[in-house]
């Protein structure tokens, strides 16, 4: 039997615009084993990236529990978990999100700035994560002279390049045209299967969320079904 | 390590940015420098003045007035309270004497060169001990009056200031035809913005008979002032305020240097406030503008702290940068600039505008504490958004 590396207790989020109260998320509960790549999938504001974020750690729940291995994340004050985010969580976004003044390798070496790392070995640890996306030629490649799928590769590489258990992927392929998005899907599932990450992504796309193990399904807040992939 | 790191890492990617909102940063940068520009401009005005002032008085010479007067236009002296005077201890005695000198100080309507607008021109009645007395003033062109007569030399500032003044023409002043003989300088103090002519013959000609408005002596040294004064107040027959020069010639300038002082203060303050509002604006843009590069930084684990100083520094950059062409724009346009003010005794002082190291410091030192409140909230603004919203470009 597989560890379990998250644990959502009950949670709820709910937002406030003006004076109105909206509820997101609803006594939501939901284990994921280590190693697993879940998909999770559903209509827009059925909650999904909002539940992608409380376990990401970006936002915290209004109610209810967060597990990560042995971290209560839902206890730990803004700096605290921006420290665990850095140790934790690759994420990659779906507009990729680099830093446009930046070399692609620049961008890969962004979290390893907050380890002790000399500037040598935060290279050469850049590189190693290009080359696991394919892309160690365009190392001094700025974004705009990369495309989208290059772009969501570096994306790839800064997420995984600090060594972080869990891939937390929000639409990653919902800027990619077909044969781009599959490239970029059977290399998130290389680093669940072949480096062993905890991959949580998602989507819209049915055919993306095939490349999961499982699928989970949110409305209005609740999840509505499980289903193997 | 891992703070500055970040800071080192934000701050450049925020400079590198710089090329790519050239036209809002420059908003902070112009707006800088002007701030600086016109404040340091106007305090090199005092600055200039004040030093005109007090760079005139030496601490070896003293000036005698009427008990109660403050200035030479409000104090007479009769010929034997100042030949009383003259007798007294820590007054220099060489081989021409006691070095004492009566002068009277009136002012001359005249008009200046610049835009002929009437001003009041100081004129001095000395004697032959005035010009020993003051070692600095030193004839440049021409020659020295020749006492006994309707003659008259000219600080180089007064003949830059004033019509009429020129080398071999004549000045009618108060009913008679002065002939300009020479230009002097004094080192750069007052006097080189008066006109000297003979004590006796200004006198006979103001039918003001003997006597003088002051009485000039060098002391045997800055210490004797002391003995000097002693003298004088223990003489019952003297009613006499004695200061030193240098003393007398820095209560002068007190007024007009705080009152320009303060005009500088308060126009720098009033266009800080706009140059505050520009840089706010433009640092609220350039965070707004960078909002989804900073949520992606803190999503990666980078903390508040250093995304609020990364911004302040690139305010604090973009501030210093205005500071600096703020300030080499007022040096280059203002420094040794002459102009003329009215003085203590409503007469026309010319002086140069002094742009000192001091200025240029203090200048800069504004420029940057109106980068760090322009930076502040914007700063504040942008590690404080929720990462979230941020990240959706909201």
């Amino acid at each position: 039997m597989s560890d379990t590396l998250i644990e959502v207790s009950n949670v709820s989020k709910i937002y406030q615009r003006g004076k109105m109260d909206v509820p997101v998320l609803e006594s939501l509960n939901l284990t994921v084993d280590q190693g697993d790549f879940l998909a999770l999938m559903g209509p827009s504001g059925s909650g999904k990236t909002t539940l992608l974020n409380l376990i990401g750690g970006l936002d915290v729940p209004t109610s209810g529990s967060i597990r990560i291995g042995s971290e209560n994340i839902d206890q730990l004050s803004q700096g605290q978990l921006a420290t665990w985010r850095s140790r934790n969580v690759g994420f990659v976004f779906q507009f990729y999100n680099l830093l446009p003044v930046l070399t692609a390798s620049k961008n890969v070496e962004l979290p390893l700035l907050l380890t002790g790392l000399s500037g040598k070995e935060r290279k050469k640890r850049a590189q190693a994560a290009l080359s696991v996306v394919g892309l160690e030629d365009r190392a001094n490649h700025r974004p705009a002279e990369l495309s989208g799928g290059q772009e969501q590769r570096v994306a790839i590489a800064r997420a995984i390049v600090s060594d972080p258990e869990l891939l937390v992927c929000d639409e990653p392929t919902g800027d990619l045209d077909r044969t781009t998005a599959d490239e970029i899907l059977e290399l998130i599932q290389l680093l669940n299967k072949d480096y062993g990450k905890t991959v949580l992504m998602v989507t819209h796309d049915p055919k993306a969320a095939d490349h999961a193990s499982h699928s989970l399904h949110l409305d209005k807040g609740r999840l509505i079904e499980a289903q193997p992939a | 390590m891992n703070s500055l790191s970040q800071i080192s890492a934000i701050t450049m990617m925020n400079l590198h940015n710089l090329p790519a909102r050239i036209g809002s940063s420059l908003v902070i940068v112009v707006g800088i420098a002007g701030v600086v520009a016109v404040l340091v401009a106007i305090l090199s005005m005092a600055k200039g003045f004040e030093a005109t002032l007090q760079g005139s008085g030496s601490p070896d010479r003293a000036i005698v007035l009427r008990g109660g007067s403050t200035s030479e236009m409000a104090s007479s002296l009769s010929s034997q309270q100042t030949n009383l005077i003259s007798t007294k201890p820590g007054i220099l005695n060489t081989d021409k004497g006691l070095l004492a000198a009566k002068e009277t100080y009136v002012i001359a309507d005249i008009r200046k060169r610049a835009n002929n607008s009437p001003a009041n021109m100081p004129m001095r009645g000395v004697d032959q001990n005035s010009f020993e007395i003051r070692e600095e003033v030193e004839i440049v062109e021409g020659r020295n009056i020749e006492f006994g007569r309707f003659e008259l030399i000219a600080g180089i500032k007064a003949a830059d200031q004033f019509q009429g003044i020129d080398l071999g023409s004549e000045l009618n002043i108060r009913g008679a035809a002065w002939k300009v003989v020479g230009l002097f300088e004094a080192g750069g103090g007052i006097y080189e913005s008066e006109v000297w002519v003979d004590n006796v013959v200004l006198r006979q000609n103001l039918k003001r008979g003997g006597g003088s408005n002051s009485l000039f002596v060098k002391l045997e040294s800055p210490a004797d002032f002391d003995v000097f004064e002693q003298a004088l107040q223990d003489d019952p027959q003297l009613e006499t305020n004695v200061l030193r020069e240098s003393t007398y010639y820095a209560a002068q300038s007190v007024s007009t240097t705080a009152m320009i002082t303060n005009f500088g203060y308060a126009v720098g303050i009033i266009m800080a406030i706009g140059a505050i509002f520009a840089a706010l604006n433009t640092m609220y843009s350039a965070v707004s503008a960078r909002s989804v590069e900073i949520a992606t930084l803190r999503a990666l684990g980078f903390g508040q702290v250093p995304i609020v100083i990364s911004v302040m520094v690139e305010a604090l950059a973009l501030a210093m940068i205005g500071g600096l062409i703020g300030a080499t724009l007022a040096y280059l346009l203002f420094n040794g600039y002459t102009a003329s003010t009215w003085g203590g005794t409503f007469s026309q002082v010319s002086f140069d505008f002094a742009v000192t190291p001091e200025l240029l410091t203090r200048g800069i030192t504004w420029s940057c504490l109106l980068g760090l409140i322009g930076g502040l909230f914007p700063s504040i603004t942008a590690a404080r958004q929720p990462i979230t919203v941020a990240l959706r470009g909201m």
